[in-house]
């Protein structure tokens, strides 16, 4: 017999390069959509002849930069040509069985949503884009979704499905609120809130681990008790004691030298403690999850539990302990909401940001990085809808509120390049 | 390491899967572990894994008692374990896969250390010729590949007792070889290697001892010599002939006709079936072989309507059957045993009599003016159980409660209960025991007989000669070749990894 037919047959990697798979076309498709419409309507539909102004530096500024004033049309034009490139790019990658990275759909819908200002700034005399002022909204509308993403991908990494990110951030921003106005002191809320979403993520665990139940229903549950209990002691405890829930600051604090760069440095190093923390977060849970021993445990949980447990990986309880951890950080996310901000606790004033949360980690695709990016998608996309209705746009602000929820349907529709879940999400596993 | 299991008892509720098993396992032997599917080999091997806990007995590694609470545990013993299914994490490399659960970490950050485990997997690999890469995807691998992963990663942790749970179940028979080629080679190192296996050649191949066991007892050791029948009948328990009876086929017209038959799975986007053409006519068996996962599960499901058919036509007895209801398919006189009982072929919480009639409830008798007449189910249920010998306390019982043979009896009585033009059955025997595995052979010849036209879907090429007038290969959702069953193993094995066979044609 043959045996050198037999080595080509079984050779490492001929298993499915051999198989014949289809090209999918379906994120040209979607991303191709969005760009020829953004084309049609920022590009073409901007008068000629029309500037629109960016003030890219606040006077505040170390370095004062001048003003930039473009040509409306070619600056929409331009930008929506460049969204069809990167379209280009997807066709050129989904032709050679490709993937695209995680940075393509961000820069695209920054583009898009660049083409979008533009056409709204035009020819508006005496109004002026302020690119920083856009850019630190964004940033600070994007904490809260970073902390949640990241508590989501924590969760999801290691098998269970974080639904409850919502309840984590309302509890979060609730005891943080308390506790600090109790103590005196806006940084002790940020210790109290990780507790808070850390107790509601091990109830989350607990009921999947150890009763079975299933997960989203379990979020859903958790979500709503967190929503009854804190505006219950919103109205009890917090409407009798005003002394209990004030508006506590957090002080900015510029970094030397950095904070100085022109653009950039004011919207990235002259935040609050709660910002640097995110940015800390990223790097440490990227690095941890992708590179460490205990990222390869948590993912291999997530995606092959009894492959985990047959090398001796204790597998629930990896699952309630990263659960737990994904509660503290969407807990800490929490405190954006008061403390952070300078607020006092307001009944529901999560407003759904842990769901919108829940789509940066999908559109983010169950990565930190990933998580950031999208996140600070979605800030952008809401402070555009700020910046929109001051300069006075047509475009409802509701439109762009859907945002990042219409991003998210892209995305797990396979619209936005392929992306796939953890293998053994909300599977409860029993030996 | 000498391995010693003393008196290992492990119970299931009132159900007794080991009953006091002592089993010796020398270091630089392979110990076969014999039996049915069901024996109980696989829990006495989870017990010694330390998945499972004993009741009692226990285990002793050269001489010292050692208890393991889990597979952690078992594996600083130096007890390697390779499962019948594998337990790599798909999205992995190799390097990753092979390190999980012992990583080594370098620097202050303590990351991982992967050139380490690179180095780990290639120096195995060139030890034994595995030609494993280390930075392959683990879903990128053939199922040879992922199991010479498995075996690298329990020797990445210095197994000294190497148990592979049935592992040739997916291998082609040249992989087989391979493999075999591999235990010897373990062997011949030092390492202790306990084989599970219910197949009979393999055993002859490279066992140095044979242990039987049956209903959860040893019933005895054998030499490597012994002969086939005799390794089966102590296996089972009695007298069985290896063979199948059966008269020629006595082909009629054309019942069953595919062209350019093209299945693209919606959810992966992969070609699973890719122009595939046979006929089958009427009064002849076509055996479907081929290592599991190369479209025969797609095949059959495509023809009944339960996968979307991409492009291509199917007819059955002349009709076109595209785009017709599944309802419509099996009223026209498809019968269908699925791959999978447990999960398609049953409803486990039904009682035997629902089963019976999942695909007659709204006919009379069973039905009469819209409500299920109960009476005549059970009459129905009653006759059934008796002409397919389903050993049962009642035909009222759930179906859950039933032995894997004695459900696929229930799945079978079901589905020739209607007049059929075309059976397909799919892994028609898998994990039956030897007297049901006899019965149900028996039960598709007769339907060939009456001039059905019948698929068989089998991994188990022993299956396929047995009953099989006509063999065709599949591999990589293509027909490599339709064959005669006189064709030898060497030729099929090698048309089962895609090269083409010499043979003409004989269909």
């Amino acid at each position: 017999m043959s045996t050198t037919a037999v080595d080509t047959a079984t050779a490492p990697g001929s298993g499915s390069d051999a198989v014949p798979r289809t090209k999918s076309w379906r994120a040209t498709i979607g991303l191709g959509i969005v760009a020829a419409l953004s084309l049609l309507v920022f590009g073409l539909g901007t008068p000629a002849g029309v500037q629109t102004t960016f003030t890219v530096s606040s006077s505040t500024d170390f370095i004062t930069l001048p003003s930039i004033t473009v040509p409306a049309k070619a600056a929409a034009v331009t930008l929506s040509i460049i969204a069809l490139l990167l379209v280009g790019w997807v066709a050129y990658r989904a032709n050679q069985y490709r993937k695209v990275g995680i940075w393509l759909p961000i820069v695209f819908g920054m583009v898009v949503m660049g083409a979008l200002l533009t056409w709204a700034g035009a020819d508006r005399s005496g109004t002026t884009i302020q690119l920083t002022g856009l850019l630190t909204s964004a940033l600070f509308l994007a904490v809260p979704l970073v902390f949640g993403a990241l508590a989501g991908t924590l969760c999801e990494r290691s098998g269970i499905i974080n639904i409850a990110i919502e309840g984590q951030l309302l509890a979060g921003a609730f005891l943080a609120a308390l506790v600090a106005s109790a103590v005196g002191n806006a940084y002790v809320g940020l210790i109290a809130a990780p507790i808070a979403g850390g107790i509601v993520g091990w109830l989350l665990a607990v009921f999947s681990t150890k009763y079975w139940v299933n997960q989203i229903v379990v979020g859903v549950v958790l979500n709503l008790l967190v929503l009854g209990l804190t505006s219950f002691f919103f109205s009890t405890v917090m409407s009798d004691n005003p002394e209990l829930n004030q508006p506590l600051n957090m002080p900015d604090l510029a970094i030397p030298l950095l904070s100085g760069i022109p653009v950039i440095g004011p919207v990235l190093f002259d935040q609050n403690l709660l910002v640097y923390i995110m940015y800390a977060a990223v790097i440490v849970i990227q690095i941890m999850l992708f590179r460490s021993r205990w990222g390869l445990r948590v993912r291999a949980v997530g995606e092959h539990p009894k492959a985990a447990d047959t090398v001796g990986i204790k597998v629930n309880r990896t699952r309630v302990r990263n659960t737990v951890l994904g509660g503290a950080v969407a807990g800490l996310g929490g405190a954006f909401f008061t403390v952070a901000s300078g607020l006092a606790f307001g009944k529901e004033m999560t407003a759904g940001k842990g769901y919108i949360a829940l789509a940066a980690m999908i559109l983010g695709r169950w990565s930190p990085k990933g998580a950031l990016a999208a996140a600070l998608l979605f800030g952008f996309a809401d402070a555009l809808r700020v910046q929109l209705g001051i300069i006075g746009s047509d475009i409802p602000s509701q439109f762009l509120a859907m945002t990042p929820y219409l991003a998210t349907i892209f995305a797990v529709a396979g619209l936005v390049g392929h992306s796939r879940p953890p293998a053994a999400e909300g599977i409860p596993y029993k030996k | 390491m000498r391995l010693e299991l003393r008196e290992i008892t492990k119970r299931f509720g009132d159900f007794t899967a080991n009953d006091a098993i002592d089993l010796v396992v020398e270091p630089g032997t392979v110990h076969a572990l014999l039996g049915e599917n069901g024996a109980g080999k696989s829990t006495l091997m989870n017990v010694l894994f330390g998945l499972y806990d004993a009741d009692g007995g226990e285990i002793l590694l050269d001489g010292e008692r050692r208890v393991f609470t889990g597979p952690g545990d078992a594996m600083a013993a130096g007890i390697g374990m390779v499962h019948q299914h594998f337990m790599l994490v798909p999205v992995f490399t190799v390097a990753e896969n092979v390190m999980l659960g012992h990583e080594q970490v370098r620097g202050p950050a303590k990351l991982l250390d992967l050139d380490a485990a690179r180095a780990k997997v290639t120096e195995i690999s060139d030890r034994f010729g595995f030609h494993v890469d280390p930075d392959a995807l683990v879903e990128d691998l053939s199922v040879g590949a992922q199991q010479r992963v498995e075996i690298i990663k329990a020797l990445s942790r210095d197994a000294k007792v190497l148990i592979l749970d049935e592992p040739t179940a997916v291998l082609t028979p040249q992989e087989t070889d391979e493999l075999l080629e591999i235990v010897g080679q373990l062997r011949d190192s030092g390492t202790a290697v306990v084989l599970i296996t219910h197949k009979l050649r393999e055993v002859q191949a490279i066992a140095d001892t044979i242990t039987v066991i049956r209903r959860g007892t040893v019933v005895g050791t054998a030499e490597p010599t012994a002969t086939q029948e005799e390794l089966a009948s102590m296996m089972v328990g009695r007298d069985v002939s290896m063979t199948v009876d059966k008269d020629p086929a006595d082909p009629g017209e054309p019942m069953l006709e595919i062209s350019n038959l093209t299945v693209i799975d919606p959810a992966t986007q992969l070609t699973v079936l890719d122009s595939v053409s046979l006929e089958v006519r009427r009064g002849e068996i076509l055996a479907v072989a081929g290592v599991q996962g190369n479209g025969q599960t797609e095949l059959a499901e495509a023809i009944l309507g339960l996968a979307e058919i991409t492009s291509g036509d199917v007819s059955l007895d002349g009709e076109p059957l595209a785009g017709r209801s599944i309802r419509e398919n099996l009223d026209a006189g498809i019968g269908f045993v699925p791959e999978d009982r447990t999960e398609d072929g049953v409803v486990a919480a039904f009682t035997i009599a629902n089963n019976l009639i999942l695909d007659l409830y709204d006919r009379e008798p069973y039905s009469k003016r819209g409500a299920i007449d109960p009476s005549a189910v059970a009459d129905h249920a009653d006759e059934q159980v008796e002409r397919f010998d389903v050993r049962t306390t009642s035909s009222q019982a759930l179906t859950g409660s039933l032995s894997g043979g004695n459900q696929q009896k229930v799945v079978l009585a079901r589905e020739l209960a209607r007049d059929l033009k075309l059976l397909i059955a799919s892994q028609p025997t898998r994990g039956l025991d030897v007297g049901s595995i006899e019965f149900v052979h028996k039960r598709i010849i007769e339907e060939r007989d009456k001039g059905v036209a019948v698929i068989i879907v089998s991994s188990e090429l022993d299956e396929v000669y047995a009953l099989a007038d006509r063999i065709a290969v599949m591999y990589h959702g293509r027909i490599v070749d339709i064959v005669s069953p006189d064709t030898d193993r060497d030729t099929m094995g090698l048309m089962m990894a895609g090269a083409h066979g010499d043979q003409e044609e004989a269909a």
